[in-house]
């Protein structure tokens, strides 16, 4: 255990080059869903970067003697119970906002990302590098789900965290809201572009082609 | 990785991972830590998620009667406020010993509840409360309009609403939902204002007296229908049955002929 760890490393690798959702593809089901204005993105990610810190330092702090046979039990429990405790800590202190993620904050349990974090790293290093490594992620995270969601609301509704920038062309503005980005399939969209903007400049992202297609294709008649 | 570990606070934290008695501390360990950190964290915030939810209801009420054509002018009338009863359900009556400051210790006694049969509980809520608090706005002598909180079971969990009704207690001025557990998206659009819109104007009895409301499957039709919405048949029938429950011989019926009569 003498050897160094990089913690600045760990700690950046996941916001563009490992980003767990643009790369990983992991979690983007809560990304999609919460990203219609910009406060309910930060506090989603505020949460899942708490929920996946605490976890991964918990886990790690006991990596040594979870039983493999119920390793996957146990750390569920834990993120559930953290995951429950953030819940009710949202619904005493913001309710509103608590009220627009319904649901969402309680699929926590259940994001790829979290349990993805503690099984792959979490489970063979320490805590300091675990909690730096499950922050990172988190970061990677919200990262993805400001972007998506400042867009969708500056072009959905023409604000910024509830404040007008854009004025709208029906209070004597210019700007004509685009319906179509408060609903989900333009979350689709645009996690499609952000994913190909990130790998038109990191090529090494782009995945090998799962197929080949075949060289000469008869019609079929 | 998994080697013995030498921490001397516990013998049995020495086992081998994968023994059963090792994995059985291991599993109650986290078990009871968890279950320790989930109750603490639900009973140190109630008391605040409490006081949220019933500000949120306040405002609700509010925007309920300000929402009611006519009703802020009425509400300038009376002096802008609302007058707040607690009455018996059984006999219509404004409860003589409970305020609506004790309300609330009052309910905490089981024995002010009453199950509800089977048959009659349309509502699926298992058993009433005996009194509750209602919220009166009177034009001279006349009740004008009467706000009735509601409860009943949806698909998801159950739903607490306010119910509106004007002075001849028979058409719903409105509908607010306080606090429901629908699926989003399908259910849960029973909070949206564009759906609660179509309560005003419903009738809730037809000329013999009659209990005739209902949430439509579709489209209503009639004036004793409000919209359904797609995709929710079971949380439109609950919020029927809590209606009908409600409004009927074990809900607020004594109270509303007690109005009628003009007793009250």
């Amino acid at each position: 255990m003498a050897e160094r760890v990089d913690y600045a490393a760990i700690l950046t690798e996941p916001l563009i080059r490992q980003n767990p959702v643009t790369l990983q593809i992991l979690g983007i089901c809560s990304a999609l869903a919460v990203t219609t204005t910009l406060a309910t993105a930060l506090t989603m990610s505020i949460s899942l970067t708490v929920v996946l810190t605490l976890s991964a330092g918990l886990i790690s702090a006991i990596r040594r003697h979870i039983p493999n046979t119920i390793r996957l039990i146990v750390q569920i429990v834990i993120i559930a119970a953290l995951v429950i405790v953030i819940d009710q800590v949202l619904q005493a202190y913001f309710a509103e906002i608590s009220r627009a993620l319904s649901v969402y904050v309680g699929l926590i349990t259940t994001n790829c990302l979290v349990l993805g974090r503690t099984e792959a790293y979490a489970r063979h290093h320490a805590p300091p590098a675990a909690m730096v490594d499950a922050f990172g992620n988190g970061l990677g995270y919200s990262l993805v789900l400001l972007v998506i969601g400042g867009l969708r609301e500056l072009f959905g509704k023409g604000e910024l965290f509830g404040a007008q920038v854009l004025p709208l062309a029906d209070a004597g503005g210019w700007f004509t809201p685009l319906s179509l980005m408060l609903l989900a399939p333009s979350a689709f969209f645009l996690l499609g572009l952000l994913v190909w903007a990130v790998r038109s400049r990191v090529p090494e992202q782009i995945e090998p082609p799962e197929h080949t297609p075949p060289l000469r294709t008869e019609p079929a008649e | 990785m998994a080697g013995p570990d030498r921490n001397p606070w516990r013998r049995l934290l020495a086992l081998p991972n994968e023994s059963r008695a090792k994995t059985v501390l291991v599993a109650f360990l986290v078990s009871a830590v968890c279950a320790a950190l989930v109750s603490g964290a639900t009973v140190l915030l109630r008391p605040i998620q409490a006081a949220n939810r019933a500000a949120e209801e306040r405002a609700q009420i509010a925007a309920l009667v300000q929402g009611i054509p006519g009703m802020a002018d009425l509400l300038a009338q009376s002096g802008g406020t609302l007058s707040t009863a607690v009455i018996a359900l059984e006999s219509g009556r404004a409860a003589a010993d409970v305020t609506p400051a004790t309300l609330n210790a009052t309910l905490a006694d089981p024995a002010n509840w009453t199950a509800l049969a089977p048959g009659a509980d349309l509502a699926g809520l298992g058993q009433r409360p005996d009194y509750a608090q209602v919220f009166l706005l009177r034009d001279g002598d006349a009740v004008s309009l009467v706000l009735l909180p509601l409860s009943g079971r949806g698909y998801g969990g159950r739903i607490d609403a306010i119910l509106a009704l004007r002075g001849d207690m028979n058409t719903i001025a409105g509908l607010a939902v306080t606090q429901h557990s629908e699926t989003p998206g399908l259910g849960a659009r029973i909070e949206e204002r564009s759906w609660q819109a179509s309560f005003p104007g419903t009738e809730l009895r037809d000329g013999r007296g009659e209990m005739r409301f209902r949430v439509a499957r579709g489209p209503a039709s009639g004036v004793h229908e409000v919209d359904g919405i797609t995709g929710a048949t079971r949380t439109g029938s609950g919020v029927t049955g809590m209606v009908r429950f409600w409004l009927g011989p074990d809900g607020y019926g004594p109270f509303l002929d007690a109005i009628a009569r003009g007793e009250f």
